[in-house]
This record gives structure tokens, sequence and C-alpha cells, in this order.
């Protein structure tokens, strides 16, 4: 027997319903146009006229952004891939004048480009950019040559500075503080906002008259940007070797670049580690100036040092 | 509707960024100003000058927070230390509501630093309502989600851009920061009319509203904040006031910045349109 079709109405085909975008192809789609936006220039400032797999990149951005009357979906997304970049590059500008000088224009803009290729922000804030800039170096170092130990050091001075503008001030720890503790088991924390350098190049007083120069650093907002700012490169033959000593601090707000004698960075370097007190003495004796190396002198380090507010309690030893 | 739940049941005038090269000015000469706007990402820091320039500010005018990242609309998960960061920022500035953008920017913990546009689905308004209410409950001050302006479009898209605020909005139970001059760029840039854009969207839940100047091109506009703000953006603003009633308004300048008192007249524009609005109402 011939079945007859159900006749009810329910049973009818229903129109197509438009298909709905779930989360994972949400998800897939940010990844998409953020591979886009994150994709390097041309060295004419365009969008990559060729996509990842060798295929028109048109083609790919055309899979999901939409033409208007008056640009095509390359030509729209391309305002987004090229205020990334200029966005970027702006703030390392900003944030590293001194790297900039020493590198030249031409090489410091492509080891930016190759850096945020590499290494692309991790953070919500555009403050952290270069924070993996001195390893990304270390290991590139043909990016940087022949100036390789200039740059290493120029760009380890400069995070130290960012560093030291806003990074965390804990509670400082006066000499009446330690006058009772045993030098052999005292162990003194540095203020996070303290970074020590031993530099092979004398930078500070470069890196003065460059961020002098250079004027404020700018803020973050939502506005797009017209242009690229252009900061003069008049530091570029900048050569010198001499090693020297740093302690980049902050002192009411203000970055400060502090010679150190090589006991001092040993001793400060020693109880950053977290040497005793007295351990931490033995080591800056070992660095070398043993015979300058007087109590009455280090009772002045000392005062000048906690006059400064850089000890504190170690973190581990709050914690617990 | 001076003022509303969205936006703490204050009554906030006509304010302005703070931005840097107006400190000296603001220090020295302490003009009367309703409030400040500051992009809470410059102060999420630990210490240093900038907390101090704003412990300063603090001491003399009210501070409504604006972030810049905290991308409702990205699909992954909202990131904790961020927010931890966000309300030490809110216990300091004592913010009557905070706001943010209603975009995207970051993806597997990648950020663009941008304030990307949102393809307008179901899915986009679900995951980017319940962001906010997990950040309206973090924080515990209310959240005005703000329309980004844009220069691209999906494919993939359900709603208009009006219709997927209202969305979200909803949804998140959220105020608005409604900015005429957004609405004005995205509608050259995509063709649609910006009065019923603004006729179409919860107008209750206006929580606060952005006014600024952009940079027109040939084939479309770009949102500078670098500019004037021009006629058909103060119409918008007047018909935004009509809708919404007297509400806390700020101009954005935030590139080739003139003098402080420049900026400070070009908002204060704002307050003949409050007048005619109040004036209307009585």
């Amino acid at each position: 027997m011939k079945r007859s079709k159900p006749t009810d109405s329910s049973s009818k085909p229903k129109p197509p319903s438009p298909k709905r975008q779930t989360l994972g192809e949400l998800q897939d789609l940010q990844r998409l146009m953020a591979k886009t936006v994150m994709r390097p220039l041309t060295p004419a400032a365009k969008m990559n006229p060729c996509w990842t797999d060798g295929t028109p990149t048109r083609n790919v951005v055309a899979g999901f952004i939409k033409p208007n009357d008056r640009l095509t979906a390359f030509e729209r997304l391309q305002l987004y891939n090229r205020q990334y970049w200029f966005r970027l590059l702006d703030c390392f500008y900003e944030d590293y004048p001194g790297l900039r000088a020493v590198l030249g224009e031409r090489k410091f803009t492509r080891l930016a480009r190759e850096y945020f290729s590499a290494c692309p922000s991790a953070s919500f804030t555009m403050r952290n950019l270069g924070q993996f800039l001195v390893h990304f170096i270390e290991s590139h170092p043909k990016l940087v040559a022949p100036e390789n130990q200039l740059a290493l050091d120029m760009a380890r001075l400069e995070w130290a500075h960012i560093e030291a503008f806003d990074n965390a001030a804990e509670t400082p720890i006066t000499p009446d503080d330690m006058l009772d503790a045993d030098p052999q088991s005292l162990r003194l924390g540095l203020q996070p906002y303290l970074t020590l350098l031993r530099l092979n190049y004398p930078l500070d007083d470069f890196l003065i008259a460059v961020r002098r120069d250079q004027g404020l650093r700018h803020e973050a907002s939502n506005a797009m940007e017209n242009q690229r700012k252009r900061l003069p490169n008049k530091f570029k033959n900048f050569q010198r070797s001499k090693t020297i000593y740093l302690a980049v601090h902050r002192h009411r707000n203000s970055v400060f670049y502090k010679r150190l004698r090589a006991d001092q960075f040993a001793l400060l370097t020693a109880l950053r580690e977290g040497s005793p007190l007295e351990k931490a003495f033995a080591k800056a004796v070992e660095s070398g100036s043993a015979a300058r190396f007087q109590p009455k002198q280090i009772t002045k380090w000392f005062q000048d040092w906690s006059a400064l507010g850089w000890f504190c309690h170690r973190v581990e030893a709050k914690s617990k | 509707m001076p003022a509303n739940r969205f936006n703490a049941f204050t009554d906030y005038g006509v304010g302005i960024g703070l931005r840097i090269p107006h400190y000296k000015h603001i220090f020295e000469k302490k003009p009367v100003v309703d409030w400040f706007e500051i992009i809470s990402e410059n102060f999420m820091c630990d210490g240093g000058r900038p907390l101090e320039m704003l412990d300063k500010i603090l001491e003399q005018y009210r501070v409504v927070q604006h972030g810049v990242s905290m991308y409702f609309g990205s699909a992954e998960k909202l990131n904790r230390e961020h927010l931890k960061k966000l309300k030490q920022l809110v216990k300091r500035t004592q913010t009557p509501w905070v706001s943010d953008h209603l975009c995207w920017g970051s993806v597997d913990g990648r950020y663009t630093h941008d304030l990307l546009p949102m393809p307008y689905t179901f899915a986009a308004a679900k995951v980017t309502a319940q962001k906010i209410r997990e950040t309206r409950d973090f924080l515990e001050v209310p959240i005005a989600v703000e329309n980004v302006s844009s220069y691209a479009e999906f494919h993939v898209s359900e709603m208009t851009e009006w219709e997927f605020l209202t969305e979200v909005v909803e949804r998140a139970d959220c105020g608005i920061l409604l900015d005429v001059n957004n609405i004005y760029v995205s509608s050259f840039n995509h063709g649609f009319d910006p009065f019923h854009y603004l006729n179409n969207i919860p107008a209750e839940r206006v929580a606060q509203i952005h006014i600024a100047g952009h940079s027109k091109y040939r084939k479309y506009i770009l949102d500078t904040h670098d500019h004037p703000v021009i006629d058909p953006v103060w119409k918008l603003y007047a018909r935004a006031l009509q809708l919404a009633g007297k509400t806390a308004t700020l101009l954005e300048w935030d590139d080739h910045i003139p003098s402080f008192d420049e900026v400070h007249h070009e908002a204060l524009k704002a307050n003949r349109f409050i007048q005619q609005t109040e004036t209307a109402i009585a």
C-alpha cells in the first residue's frame, strides 16, 4: 500500500531561517580579523596584498567584511591594519627614544616591526609593550648589528626607566628599623621601582639628553591618529665604551639614574637576590675594592640609600 | 531625566577629558570644571607620578572613569587581573559609574589596543552582556557602554548597530555612554541616517554623552578627536538631549590638544543645548 504524505501544516517545509552565529564562530571571526589587523604592513605602509597561504588578501577579507559604495572590504580593513601599526610604533617611539637614536630610524622601525610580529602585546596596557624587548634583542642579534651591546644596554636602561616611572613603592625601612637587627640574618628588600644595571656604555647622560629632546610621554586614548609623529635623530653617533653601574630609581615621583661604584652595585645586587646583610657585604668585598670598604663609609651608603627610600621588607617575608 | 540608575543618580554637568598638557594650568589656575573624565588605563599602575597627579585632581574635582581596554565584546573571558586593578582605581576615584566601549580588541590573550567593531549577532550580544554583568558585579558600580565609531561591517551581522546596542544593554541591564560624534562618523562610513539610530535606542538608559571632533576624508571619516565639534554633531547632541533629558556630557580632545581654555570653552557650548532642553521641558 502506498502511504500518503502527511498533510497537516506543521509538517510543511519551513522557510530556511537565517543561520545564526555561534560563540565558536564569533571567536574564529575575531581570530581571523585580529590576524589581519596585526599583520605587518608593506614598506609603503599598506595592507599586505598577499595572505599567509599565498592567496590574495582581498579574497580572504571579502569573505567576512562588507564593501560599501566607496571602499572595498580590503580598503576598509586596511584602515584598522594601518592604525594598529601606527599606534604601536608611536608608543614604541615614545618609550624607546634612546634605542631609536642608537639604531637610527630605519633599523629601529625594522626592529619594532619584527618584535611586534613575534611578541604581540599580552597586556591590557601599552605601558608593557616593551616587556620582552631585551630578551628579543638577545635572541635576534642580527636586527641590531653592529650596535649589539649598545642597543641591548639601551633597551635595558629604557625598560628600567619605565619600571621606575610607575612601579609600586613599598613602605621604606629606615636605618632605625635596622638598629637591633642581626646582620647574619637580616634580609632587606629593594623597592620594586629600583633597577640595578651594569652597562657597557655610559648611557645615562645620553638618555637624559634624548628624553629632554623628546618631551612628555603620551597617554592612552581611544582616538585614531592621523599620522606618525617623528622625532629628531641627532644622537645617532654615540659610540664610547666604558663600564658603569647604575641604579635607576624614583624620588619624589621623578625618575633618576644614580651612578654606583662596583662594590655598591655588588652589595645591592646581593641584597636584591636575598642574601643576608653580612653575606652581601662579603660579596661586595669580593667585587675588588675591599681597601676602600670602611665601616664608616658603609654607614654613609646605607644612610644615603635609606634617605632615598630604597630599602623595604622583602616580599616573601611580608607574605609570611 | 537629570539622573538615573545608570549614572548612580548623579547630576553632573559638562566635563572634559583630563589630559597631561593641561595639568599645569589646572593646578595653577584651579579652573571651575564640573567634572573630569579620566582614561582608566592611564592610572591603573602601582605608583609614581600618574597616581600623584590623580590624587591632586581628586582633592578638588569630581572624576569619572572611562576605559579603553575592557573589550566586553571579545569572545574570551574577562581578564581578572585587569578587573582587580580597575577596582582599586574605582575605590580611589569614587567614580559614580564606569564606562568602556561596546567593542572587542583582544583574542587568545593578545591585545590589538584598538576598539574593533562588533559583528552584530545574537551570540555576540549574549557574551558581551554577560561580561558587562560580571564586571558590574565585581566593581560594584553602574556600567555604561559606549557605541564606537567604525570603518568596517561584517557579512555575518544579524541586526543593525542600534538594534545590537539595544540588545546588549537590555540583556546586561546597563547604561549607555552615547557618543553622538561616533554615530555621525559611522553613519557616514556605513551610510545610515544618524537620527534614525538615535530614535531607536532606549534613551532612558543613557548615562552620559560624548561629543568630539573628527577628520573627514573623501571616502571616509576618521574619529581623530582633534578638532572642534561640527554643527551636524551638535544637532545630533540636541536630539539626544530631547530624548534622554539633561545628561552628563563630556568633550573628548585627544590629539593636537589646544589650551585648556579652548577645550573647556568648546565643551561649555553644550550648555546652550542643555538649557534649550530644560526650557522646552518646562
